[in-house]
């Protein structure tokens, strides 16, 4: 990470330790995610005479999740380039356009859950619901997190502008949001594709 | 069950009514009343708050996690000492001192205290206490993190000494296999205590292991490279990365198995499409690692008092750092060894016998490495150097016991009987427990400025030898006469009353073991000044932090060190390279204290107590609160204050009148 | 030591006794060589470390008269040759070792089958807190009390109407677990005729410590009288009958019932499975 303002050796030490140390919390983060696609794959035949994994996913409305999803994660990048050249009215603008589109994404996946829980296929009805209703709610979770966070980061960054703190903070609340991207796509692929095939 | 939206299952009827329970819960409260009535006595709270329970310095923190850790030993200990009367006298027609289910919650108690609070305590806390001065740096990475997993490993600790008092703890067992512990056959609040215990100290573990992990990573002294850094800080690297990578399916496991009683969901339950093998799988392949987890810096230490002891570079240093990674990397690959009694295939269990077997490898080349440390050294045996011969001969019997296990066939016949119990004691006992009392006794006057006392180190010692042998070989030969663990009564006829009493003196023996460790204590702050390390270098050591005045300062380092190899403060004080210039001292920056910690520690008790007892707007009040203090501290500035270069100088001077080496 | 020796010939004195090493089947004595073997080639390894540990701090010690001589504080790099003999002789050991459990878990795997003769089916249902045994082929069913015909295999189907539990008769052989929903599977053999302890060795709640059993081997003659007992029990194990049984109770003394519906251990299995009936767990025969 380069930054623009003059860095100092104890600069540097802080910015890659906290980049270090961020990687490595994703990675037990990636765990854990793990351990929930794991849990979904060996209970996904567990649907205890309720609905299948085929009649309970809508892949073009997933497909739409996951397109709104992406292109939040490409307004994060426009809002880190508008930040690397210290424009704060753009790096704002970019950081509305994100929350914006996760707060969609998050709405639909919230409106696709109220739809499966009316319909008698809420997460107690049978293990394979408990494991998707789990692990697509953990990733839900993460995106409100990141939201929260990145509202924090705003805040912070009008009140401060381009602080060396902000800065990196920036920096890993992208890495943060280009994870849950990853996630998603494993989610996509191995819950909906692989559910309605 | 009732349900209140103020009190949500709580009710009158979750006080304990027996007289053993209510013994316990007295002895508790009495016990927190007692040590809140010496501080407000001596005006205690003030000091306490600002030079201790708001301290980021990690020295600080280590002491703390060595204090909640050994009061954590105490209380587990007690559980031993009820349990020991328990299965010595309930025998046929007697019905021994306490019921069925509170005996299972006391060993349930025992091995979640043991294993998350004792274990794991003593671990964080000697890691704090000299990883960064091993290291040759000022602080671990992330100094508020690290104060933050503390209050959560206190907040644990806490929520399961509040299930004596408020309602029952687990009755299921340490890892709470389903589907006992699901809704079904465990209605109570026990398991949800368990559950949120376990979550909010594992969630500081796992915290502590990023930190830790990043430090060793990030933070060593200028020229000290992976292959020049001290056996102990290779050891925590090893541990941690298995922290990162083990305790978030620990999370996961305990958060589906909570989902399943609080939402009535099917991840593990009888019925309804679950599966409880998968259960067994997840904890397990979380619960393998976390045995190196706890016994790799145990490791580490015995590599550092070995060295120290004998006088000697350590042997065989690119072996022993193979080792680690070996046993790093085959601890996951053995996790189903603790279930071959499941019905897998054949071909399945011997491949998870094959790789624990191949894990003796790297620990049997450990230990002719300390041997080939020993060789031709001038070997004191100061108390350190006693764990490490008992931990040799012990750990060494108790491998020979895990390796007949891995053996799937021999396994069927020992899986759940006390031959496995005492088979994994004696692993834990002189693997981990032994060699983090070597490494309190050995770095011990590198934080409090003077020693410890020796000789009644070394009679803490024997009672500990001796007692765990009375303790522990009678569990062996139950085994082999078919008794299996966790029986809170068995018949007259079997004749196993006699191994039971002798199990109970060996118990007693190391309580008295243990009484004997708070005395040396006591006994060493009362004799300090004659125990007084006035040199810094009180056993001759060759590591950095041997480098620096005892109690090493608030900022480790007054200048900080170059490293030009191996066991840079031997070769320094030999006539080698100097540890560092002779420019004037440089302010040092250290972080201020910090109360938001504490706080996040309170509020996850909040959380934890809310969750157990269904007070959903307390467990909403903690979460949020917690979230808050989270943020409250990414986005304050000015966390950080100055130690002026001429105060340093002053202190310095003061400290190293007598020191091994000139300023 | 002696201390541990001397109360364990006391309690061999007063009636304990060792299944583990003295076994009555087939399965129990391959089980013991596989743990005396193993446990002799770890010595192997644990004599040299046990000596050279007392050696070397006796030789060693900073208080021998030579020790100043003695002493090479740089002497750290064990050779080639001692770091390789170290890391070759544990590894040989395992190598044989791993050989051996290869081949015995296959050998001694406990859906194997003992021999070629044909074996007695018990189907085996741990219950809260007892264990129910069905003799399908004779159409009675017994609790707690395991009625078996000397030097005649036994093939056991078990599964629980409770939490897990684990089935172990120490003196025949070693344990398997019982779990709801599943069926798994355990062949032993009594070679002698004679009474042996049964009991469960995995924690399945507040009664689990009552539920020992009589495994009780007799001669082929003696074990067709005893089922003719049972059938003259007049104690049919129906469905109300069952649900009394299934509720938690413990230290049940033993029971037989003259007939059982041959549904019932597929019943109680299927219970907990998907209502289609279609397997749900993929982990069974992992």
């Amino acid at each position: 990470m380069t930054g623009p303002t003059l860095m100092t050796p104890e600069m540097r030490a802080e910015d890659s330790k906290a980049v270090f140390g961020f990687f490595t919390y994703l990675m037990t983060d990636f765990v854990l995610f793990a351990a929930l696609f794991a849990t979904y794959a060996v209970l996904r035949s567990g649907t205890f005479g309720g609905a299948a994994p085929a009649s309970v996913f809508n892949a073009p409305f997933a497909l739409l999740e996951t397109l709104i999803l992406l292109s939040s994660s490409f307004a994060c990048g426009l809002a880190l380039l508008a930040a690397r050249r210290e424009n704060l009215r753009n790096t704002l603008l970019a950081l509305s356009a994100t929350f914006v589109l996760g707060a969609a994404f998050l709405a639909l996946e919230l409106s696709e859950f109220s739809r499966l829980v009316a319909s008698g296929a809420g997460p107690a009805r049978s293990a394979f619901l408990s494991s998707y209703f789990t692990l697509v709610g953990t990733h839900g979770l993460h995106v409100a997190l990141g939201l929260i966070w990145m509202s924090a980061l705003a805040l912070s960054l009008r009140m401060r502008g381009f602080t060396r703190g902000n800065l990196r903070k920036l920096a890993l609340w992208s890495l943060f949001w280009h994870f849950l991207d990853i996630i998603w796509i494993f989610i996509f692929t191995i819950v909906y594709l692989f559910g309605i095939i | 069950m009732t349900h209140s939206m103020l009190f949500g299952t709580l009710s009158w009827s979750v006080f304990p009514t027996n007289v053993v329970a209510i013994g316990g819960g007295v002895i508790l409260v009495g016990g927190v009343l007692a040590v809140a009535g010496l501080a407000t006595y001596f005006r205690l709270w003030k000091y306490l708050w600002r030079e201790w329970l708001t301290s980021l310095d990690p020295k600080k923190i280590g002491v703390m996690y060595l204090v909640v850790s050994a009061v954590m030993l105490a209380r587990g200990g007690a559980d031993v000492i009820l349990m020991r009367i328990q299965q010595a006298t309930s025998v046929g027609a007697h019905a021994g001192i306490v019921s069925a289910s509170h005996f299972q919650q006391l060993f349930s108690a025992h091995g979640s205290i043991m294993i998350f609070f004792v274990a794991m305590g003593f671990m964080f806390g000697l890691i704090n206490l000299v990883l960064p001065l091993l290291l040759g740096t000022r602080d671990v990475a992330f100094p508020f993190l690290n104060s933050a997993s503390f209050w959560l490993f206190v907040a644990g600790a806490g929520l399961v000494n509040l299930s004596l008092i408020i309602g029952d703890f687990s009755t299921a067992g340490w890892l709470s296999y389903p589907p006992l512990s699901e809704l079904a056959y465990s209605p109570g609040s026990g398991v949800d205590y368990w559950i949120w215990a376990l979550q909010i100290g594992g969630i500081g573990s796992l915290l502590s292991g990023v930190n830790f992990l990043t430090t060793v990573a990030r933070l060593r002294a200028t020229g000290m490279t992976w292959m020049r850094m001290p056996m102990f800080a290779w050891t925590v690297a090893g541990s941690m990365s298995l922290v990162a990578f083990a305790f978030p399916v620990l999370t996961v496991t305990l958060a589906l198995l909570w989902l399943d009683r609080t939402l009535g969901m099917h991840f593990f339950t009888a019925g309804g499409g679950g599966n409880m093998m998968m259960y067994v799988n997840l904890i397990w392949s979380w619960g393998h690692p976390e045995v190196y987890i706890l016994i790799l810096p145990a490791f580490g230490v015995f590599s550092e008092v070995v060295a120290c002891f004998s006088g000697k570079k350590l042997a065989g240093y690119a072996s022993m750092v193979i080792s680690i990674w070996g046993i790093v990397f085959l601890s996951w690959l053995v996790w189903l060894h603790h279930f071959f009694t499941m019905g897998a295939g054949a071909d399945v269990n011997a491949f998870f016998g094959i790789m624990t077997m191949i894990i003796a490898v790297p620990t049997g080349v450990k230990i002719f490495n300390w041997l080939a440390t020993m060789y031709r050294g001038r070997i004191r045996f100061a108390t350190p150097m006693l764990w490490f011969m008992g931990f040799v001969v012990l750990f060494t019997l108790g491998g020979v016991a895990g390796v007949v296990m891995a053996e799937p066939p021999a396994d069927y016949q020992l899986h759940n009987s006390l031959f496995l119990v005492a088979h994994f004691h004696t692993m834990i006992v002189s693997g981990v427990l032994f060699g983090y009392f070597a490494g309190i006794t050995y770095w011990f006057p590198k934080i409090f400025g003077f020693r410890l006392d020796e000789k009644l180190g070394a009679a803490a010692f024997w009672f500990w030898t001796t007692g765990f042998i009375l303790a522990f070989g009678p569990l062996y030969v139950l085994g082999l006469m078919g008794a299996t663990r966790r029986l809170d009564h068995y018949a007259a006829g079997l004749g196993w009353q006699p191994m039971f009493i002798v199990a109970g003196i060996g118990a007693a023996l190391v309580m008295i073991g243990f009484a004997l460790q708070v005395a040396q204590v006591v006994r060493s702050i009362r004799m300090r000044e004659t125990l007084r390390d006035t040199t810094g270098d009180p056993w001759g050591g060759r590591t950095l932090e041997w480098s620096v005045p005892s109690p090493a300062p608030e900022y480790n380092f007054a200048r900080l060190p170059l490293v030009h190899g191996r066991d840079p403060f031997w070769s320094a004080k030999h006539g080698g390279a100097e540890l560092w210039g002779h420019e004037p001292y440089e302010d040092v920056r250290v972080p201020k204290n910090s109360s938001l910690g504490v706080l996040i520690g309170a509020f996850a008790l909040l959380l934890g107590f809310g969750a157990v007892w269904h007070i959903w707007w307390l467990a909403a009040l903690g979460l949020l609160g917690a979230v808050a203090c989270v943020f409250v501290r990414a986005f304050s500035e000015n966390t950080e204050r100055t130690i002026s270069g001429e105060r340093i100088a002053h202190l310095e001077a003061a400290a190293r009148r007598h020191a091994a080496l000139p300023v | 030591m002696l201390i541990i020796a001397g109360a364990a010939w006391f309690a061999h004195a007063h009636g304990a006794s060792f299944p583990l090493l003295s076994p009555a089947g087939p399965v129990g004595l391959a089980e013991r060589s596989i743990m005396l073997f193993t446990f002799a080639l770890s010595g192997i390894v644990v004599i040299p470390v046990f000596f050279l540990l007392f050696y070397f701090s006796y030789r060693y010690r900073a208080g021998h008269p030579k020790a100043r001589a003695h002493h090479h504080p740089e002497w750290d790099h064990p050779t080639r040759f001692h770091e390789v003999f170290w890391w070759l002789i544990p590894s040989l050991i395992i190598a044989v070792l791993a050989v051996v459990a290869w081949r015995s878990s296959a050998f001694l795997n406990p859906y194997n089958p003992i021999g070629a003769a044909p074996a007695l089916t018990v189907e085996v249902v741990a219950l809260d807190w007892k264990w129910l045994f069905i003799y399908p082929d004779q159409g009675i069913a017994s609790v707690n009390r395991l009625e078996l015909p000397a030097g005649v295999p036994v093939h056991f189907l078990l599964t629980a109407d409770a939490p897990m539990n684990s089935f172990w008769i120490p003196a025949l052989g070693g344990q398997i677990m019982a779990m709801p929903g599943m069926t798994t599977q355990l062949n032993l053999e009594a070679r002698a005729t004679g009474t042996y302890d049964g009991a469960s060795a995995n924690i399945s709640g507040e009664g689990f410590a009552g539920m020992a059993f009589a495994a009780v081997s007799v001669s082929p003659e003696e074990f067709d009288a005893w089922v003719k007992e049972a059938k003259s029990a007049h104690r049919p194990l129906d469905a109300t009958a069952y649900r009394a049984l299934a509720a938690p109770s413990s230290y049940v003394p033993p029971t037989l019932y003259s007939s059982v519906s041959s549904g019932l251990f597929p019943s109680i299995m299927m219970s907990y499975m998907e209502p289609s009936g279609a397997t749900t767990s993929m982990m069974m025969r992992m």
